[in-house]
C-alpha cells in the first residue's frame, strides 16, 4: 500500500476509536472550510501597502499597511525619530541576554552580573546625554524598549527584597514574620492596576513638597514592590522543602545565620524553584501592559493611540495582533526554557 | 594543659530537662564525659538520645539544668554558643552533606568561613582528612555521585576538617545499606583509636564492645544505666536494660 | 570553673544573649516600619491640606453624578457615591461568579482535551493555550471590546451563532428567564424529589452494606430530582419560559442584553483563565499516578470506577489549591474593566477619586475590599485543604 505510514499514525490518533474519529471529522471539516478564509484574510487578499483602512476591505483582506504606516510608532512610541536606533540597540541587547540565559552553564553570579551590565548599558543608550548621544528624558522612553527596561528592573530591584521577605516569612522571630506576612498578603491580595494607581496619584502625596518622581520611576516601584511578594511566595516554597538536615548541618559546622542561608540554604532553595520564578518573570512581563492604563506608553498604549488616526480605525485586529505577536515571542521562549529546565531538575533530582 | 584542665570533664550535663510541649523528653539527665572518652548511648527509639546529643551543640534547646563543653557554659550567650559550635563537631544519620557542593568544597566551607582559613590551607587540610577517610580520589565528585557509604564518610571528614575536641554521632549508619555499614564503623573506630573523645548514638554492639569506655543506656528519657562495656553487657543491673538487651541482641546487631 | 546554683541561667552579657538579641532586632524593625509610616502619612496630611481637601470618608454622602450602566441594583447619578461604589462592588461580583463558572467548564473541557487521544484535539487545546497564555490579558481585553464594539454589526444583520443570541455592535442579546407562578411549584417538586434521591441514597448505601447489592441510586436519584418539575411543568400548561429577543430597526426589544463591555471583558476573562484552569486540570490528572490505575484495574474495578474512587478524588486534591489561585486572579483581572470604562468597583472608585480628590480615602476602601475577598478565599481553601489532606507521617 502506498503511504502506509501516515496511515497508520492516522488510525492511531486520530481515529482510535468512534469519538475520536467523530471528532476527527468534525475537526476536519471546520479546518477545511475556515482555513482558507483565514490564509486568504491573512496573506493573499492582505495589503502591505494602502491609504486607509477602507482600502483594505475594498481588497478584502489583512491591513497590514496600518503595521507598515506606524511600525516606527508602535515599536518606540514618541522617542525622538532620528534617535531611535538607540532603543532598537536596546532591544538587541535584550535578545542577547535571554538567549545568554539559556545556557544552563552559566553560574548564577555571572549571569546576575551580565543582567546588571546589560541594564546598565540599556540605561545609558536610552538617557543619552554623554558620547555625543543627546539626552532624552524618561517620559519619551516607549514602546518595546519601555517594557523591557520595567520589566527587568522591576525583577531587578525586586529581587534582593524577595529574598529578604522569603527568609523574613520563615523567621522565627515573630515580629519579623508577620511583618513579611502582611506584606506578602497585601501585595499579592489586591489587583496590580491599584498599585500602579496608588503610586501614580499617592506616592507624591507621601513626598515632600517640591520633590517629584518621574512617571517611570513610580511605576518602576510599584512594579518591584509587587514582583518581589509573588517571588518570595516562589522562593519560600524553595526554602520549604530544602531538608531541615541541610540548615542543622551548616548549624553545627558553626556558620551563622547569614552565612548558613548565603552558601547553603539559599543557593539550593533557588537552584529548585527555577521554573517557578520563570513563571512569575512571564507573568511580570505581560503585567507591564496595565501601564498603558496609567498613561505610559508601552506598545499597547502605542497601538490604541495609532488606532486613534481615522485612517486606521478598523484596523484593530492587525494591530493587537502584531503586539501580541511580540509578546508571545518573549513569552513562549521564557516559558519554553522554563519547561526545559523543568524536565532536567526533575531527571536530576531522582 | 594544666592538671586541672585535664582532669576536667570534656562535656557535663547537669540535671537537664526538656519538654516538648508537655511530653517530657530529657528526664534529670546528668553526664560527664573525660577527655579523650569514648560514649556510647543506646537505647528504644523516643527515649531521648538523640535530642541530648542535639542539646550538646545547641541544635536543641535545653530548658533546665546546666550543660558544659570544655568549661563553657552553654547558655542564651551567642558568642559561647558559636565558641562550642567550632569545637563540637556532629555526623548526622542523613549525611546531610551539601548537595551544591562538590566533596572537596563541602570540607573547606566552614574553615574558610568560620576560622578565617586560606583557600589554600583550608584545600590542604581537606585532602588531608580525605585520606584518613579513604575517599581522597572523590574530591572533585558531587554527593549524589557517591554512595551511602562513601557519603557519610566523607560527612566524618567534613567535621574533622573543624579540628573539633568532641566528634558526636546520631546513629551514623543507621541509614546505610548493611554493606556500606562496616567502612563507617572502621573510620569511627581508627577515630576512636587516636583519642578523639566521641559521643555515639547507635545500635551498633559490636561496635560498641570495641571501642566504648561507657556505655550509657537511655529510656523514656532517663539515662537508666551506664556502664563499662563489659559489664554492661554481661551482667545488665535494670530490667529495663536487660530486655533492650535481649531484643537488639536476638536480631544479630552484636 | 565556678559553681552555680543549680538549674539558674549563668549571668549572660545582653548583647550577646540570643533572645535579647532577637527581641532588640524585632523591637528595631517594628520601630523603623513604624517611623516611615508616621513620615509618609505626615508628608500626606500636609499635601492633602494644601490642596483643600477634607480627610475623612464625609464625601461618601455626596452626590456621584455620573452614570453607571449597567447595574445589579437600581442607581441614578443622584444617589450617593457610597452608593456608586456599591453598584460597582455587585458588578465586581458578577462578572467575577459568571466568569469563575464558566471558565472552570471551559477549563476542564480544555484540560481534557489536551490529555485527548485524537492528534488534532489535543494540538489544537495545546494551540489555544500556549497562544492565550503568552499573550497579555488587556491586550485580548481590548481585542474582544473591538470586535464587539466596531466589528459586530448593527443589530438589524446582527451575528446569531446560537438560536435566539444575537451579537451586535450594541452588545449581545440572548433569551431571559421569564417569572411565572409555575416556577415556584417546579422548585418545590424539585425539593421534594431532592430530598427522596437523598434518602433513597442512604437506603441504598445500607443495603449495599448489609446484603453486598447495589442499587443504580445515582440515577435514580437524578430522575426523582429532574422528573417532578418537568412533569409540574406539563401539567401547569407549559407556559412560556423565555422572553425572546426581537429585531427592531435600530436594536433589539425584550430578552436580556448586556453591553459590549460587560461582554467584552467576561468573555475575555473566561477565554483567559480556562487556559490557565484547563493546565491545572491536566496536571491534576496527571498526577495520578499510572501505578494508581493499574492497581485498580487488577482489583477489576470497572474504568468508571476507577475513574470515581480512584482517579477523581486524588486529582481533586491537586486541583483545588491552584484552582482557587486562579479564581482569586480572575476576581483581580476582573479590575481591568477599567481600561474599557466597564464600571466594576475599581472603575468606579477611579471615577470617585477624580471627582473628589480623596484619594486615600477611596483608595483604602478599594484595597481593603479586595483583600477582603482574597483572604476570604485563602480561609475557605486553607479549611478545604486541611479537611481532606492526606494523612501522612
Amino acid at each position: 500500500m502506498i503511504a502506509a505510514a501516515p496511515w497508520r499514525w492516522a488510525r492511531a490518533n486520530l481515529f482510535n476509536g468512534p469519538l475520536n474519529a467523530v471528532l476527527t471529522l468534525f475537526l476536519g471539516y471546520l479546518i477545511v472550510v475556515l482555513l482558507p478564509g483565514l490564509v486568504d484574510w491573512t496573506l493573499i487578499k492582505a495589503s502591505l501597502t494602502a491609504p486607509d483602512d477602507r482600502a483594505c476591505a475594498a481588497a478584502g483582506g489583512a491591513c497590514w499597511a496600518f503595521i507598515a504606516d506606524w511600525f516606527r510608532f508602535l515599536l518606540f512610541g514618541r522617542y525622538p525619530y532620528a534617535e531611535q536606533w538607540r532603543p532598537a540597540i536596546v532591544i538587541a541587547v535584550f535578545i542577547a541576554l535571554l538567549l545568554a540565559s539559556w545556557n544552563r552553564r552559566l553560574p548564577g553570579g555571572w549571569l546576575a552580573a551580565i543582567w546588571i551590565a546589560g541594564l546598565a548599558l540599556s540605561g545609558l543608550l536610552m538617557w543619552g546625554g554623554v558620547l555625543g548621544m543627546p539626552y532624552v528624558e524618561t517620559e519619551l522612553w516607549n514602546g518595546v524598549p519601555l517594557t523591557l527596561i520595567l520589566a527587568a528592573g522591576g525583577i531587578g530591584f525586586g529581587y534582593p527584597l524577595a529574598l529578604l521577605t522569603a527568609l523574613g516569612r520563615r523567621s522565627s522571630m515573630p515580629a519579623v514574620r508577620t511583618l513579611s506576612v502582611i506584606y506578602i498578603e497585601v501585595a499579592r491580595g489586591v489587583p496590580f492596576i491599584a498599585w500602579l494607581f496608588l503610586s501614580l496619584i499617592v506616592l507624591p502625596l507621601f513626598l515632600p513638597p517640591g520633590v517629584t518622581v518621574p512617571k517611570l520611576w513610580r511605576a518602576e516601584i510599584a512594579f518591584a514592590l509587587f514582583i518581589a511578594a509573588y517571588l518570595a511566595e516562589v522562593v519560600r516554597g524553595g526554602l520549604q522543602a530544602i531538608p531541615r538536615g541541610q540548615y542543622e548541618a551548616a548549624a553545627s559546622l558553626g556558620l551563622g545565620y547569614w552565612r548558613q542561608m548565603r552558601l547553603v540554604v539559599l543557593p539550593q532553595a533557588l537552584a529548585i524553584t527555577i521554573p517557578a520564578q520563570v513563571n512569575t518573570f512571564i507573568g511580570a512581563f505581560k503585567d507591564t501592559t496595565l501601564i498603558s492604563i496609567i498613561g505610559l506608553f508601552d506598545p499597547l498604549l502605542d497601538t490604541n493611540t495609532a488606532l486613534n488616526d481615522p485612517a486606521w480605525r478598523m484596523a484593530y485586529a492587525e494591530g493587537y495582533i502584531f503586539v501580541a505577536a511580540i509578546y508571545f515571542v518573549f513569552c513562549y521562549f521564557m516559558s519554553l526554557y522554563s519547561r526545559r529546565l523543568e524536565k532536567t531538575l526533575s531527571r536530576e533530582r531522582r | 594543659m594544666s592538671d586541672g584542665e585535664r582532669q576536667r570533664p570534656m562535656i557535663e550535663l547537669r540535671h537537664v530537662h526538656k519538654w516538648f510541649g508537655d511530653h517530657k523528653v530529657l528526664n534529670d539527665i546528668s553526664l560527664a564525659v573525660g577527655r579523650g572518652e569514648r560514649v556510647v548511648v543506646c537505647g528504644p527509639s523516643g527515649s531521648g538520645k538523640s535530642t541530648m546529643l542535639r542539646c550538646i551543640n545547641r541544635l536543641e534547646e535545653h530548658e533546665q539544668g546546666q550543660i558544659f563543653v570544655d568549661g563553657i557554659e552553654l547558655t542564651r550567650d551567642v558568642r559561647q554558643i558559636e565558641a562550642i559550635r567550632r569545637e563540637v563537631g556532629m555526623v548526622f544519620q542523613q549525611f546531610n552533606l551539601f548537595p551544591h557542593l562538590t566533596v572537596l568544597e563541602n570540607l573547606v566551607l566552614a574553615p574558610i568561613w568560620v576560622r578565617q582559613m586560606p583557600r589554600r590551607e583550608a584545600e590542604a587540610l581537606a585532602l588531608q582528612y580525605l585520606e584518613r577517610v579513604h575517599i581522597q580520589e572523590q574530591a572533585q565528585k558531587y554527593p549524589a555521585q557517591l554512595s551511602g557509604g562513601q557519603q557519610q564518610r566523607v560527612a566524618i571528614a567534613r567535621a574533622l576538617c573543624m579540628k573539633p575536641q568532641i566528634m558526636l554521632f546520631d546513629e551514623p549508619t543507621s541509614a546505610l545499606d548493611p554493606e556500606m555499614i562496616k567502612e563507617v564503623l572502621d573510620v569511627m573506630v581508627e577515630l576512636a583509636q587516636s583519642g578523639m573523645t566521641m559521643i555515639c548514638v547507635t545500635h551498633e554492639m559490636g561496635f560498641a564492645r570495641e571501642v566504648a569506655d561507657l556505655m550509657v543506656f537511655m529510656d523514656r528519657g532517663e539515662i537508666v544505666e551506664t556502664a563499662p562495656p563489659d559489664a554492661f553487657f554481661t551482667t545488665p543491673k535494670s530490667e529495663r536494660t536487660r530486655l533492650f538487651l535481649s531484643q537488639i541482641l536476638r536480631h544479630g546487631a552484636g | 570553673m565556678t559553681t552555680r546554683a543549680e538549674g539558674a541561667p549563668g549571668r549572660v552579657a545582653p548583647w550577646n544573649d540570643e533572645r535579647m538579641r532577637s527581641v532588640v532586632f524585632q523591637l528595631a524593625a517594628v520601630a523603623l516600619v513604624f517611623a516611615l509610616f508616621v513620615y509618609l502619612a505626615g508628608n500626606a496630611v500636609d499635601n492633602l491640606r494644601r490642596q483643600g481637601i477634607a480627610a475623612g470618608f464625609g464625601f461618601l454622602e455626596r452626590e456621584a453624578s455620573f452614570a453607571i450602566s449597567p447595574t445589579l441594583i437600581p442607581y441614578s447619578p443622584a444617589d450617593s457615591y457610597a452608593r456608586a461604589l456599591s453598584a460597582g462592588l455587585l458588578n465586581t461580583l458578577l462578572v467575577a461568579s459568571l466568569g469563575i463558572v464558566f471558565a472552570t467548564l471551559l477549563g476542564f473541557l480544555v484540560g481534557i482535551a489536551r490529555l485527548s487521544g485524537n492528534w488534532l484535539v489535543s494540538r489544537l487545546s495545546l494551540a489555544y493555550v500556549e497562544i492565550i497564555r503568552n499573550t497579555p490579558l488587556l491586550l485580548q481585553i481590548y481585542l474582544w471590546w473591538d470586535v464587539l464594539r466596531l466589528g459586530a454589526p448593527q443589530p438589524g444583520a446582527a451575528w446569531q451563532p446560537l438560536p435566539h443570541v444575537f451579537i451586535s455592535n450594541r452588545g449581545v442579546v440572548f433569551p431571559a428567564p421569564v417569572y411565572d407562578p409555575l416556577y415556584l411549584w417546579m422548585l418545590v417538586a424539585a425539593a421534594i424529589g431532592g430530598i427522596a434521591a437523598f434518602m433513597l441514597r442512604r437506603q441504598a448505601r445500607a443495603r449495599q452494606a448489609r446484603t453486598g447489592r447495589m442499587l443504580p441510586a445515582g440515577w435514580l436519584g437524578l430522575a426523582l430530582v429532574v422528573l417532578p418539575p418537568v412533569a409540574v411543568f406539563f401539567a401547569g400548561g407549559a407556559p412560556y419560559l423565555l422572553d425572546l429577543p426581537r429585531v427592531t430597526r435600530f436594536d433589539f426589544s425584550g430578552g436580556q442584553s448586556i453591553t459590549p463591555e460587560f461582554a467584552a471583558l467576561l468573555f475575555a476573562l473566561v477565554a483567559y483563565t480556562a487556559a490557565f484552569i484547563g493546565e491545572i486540570v491536566r496536571g491534576g490528572i496527571l498526577a495520578v499516578g499510572r501505578g494508581q490505575s493499574e492497581a485498580a484495574l487488577a482489583l477489576g474495578l470497572t474504568r468508571g470506577q476507577l475513574l470515581r474512587l480512584v482517579v477523581l478524588p486524588q486529582a481533586i486534591r491537586v486541583i483545588v489549591p491552584p484552582m482557587t489561585s486562579e479564581y482569586l486572579n480572575l476576581t483581580k483581572n476582573s479590575s481591568l474593566a477599567v481600561g474599557i470604562g466597564f464600571f466594576d468597583l475599581f472603575s468606579v472608585g477611579s471615577t470617585v477619586v477624580n471627582q473628589t480628590g480623596q484619594v486615600i480615602e477611596v483608595m483604602s476602601i478599594l484595597i481593603a475590599t479586595y483583600l477582603t475577598l482574597s483572604l476570604v478565599t485563602s480561609l475557605l481553601m486553607n479549611l478545604y485543604n486541611r479537611a481532606t489532606a492526606l494523612v501522612e507521617r
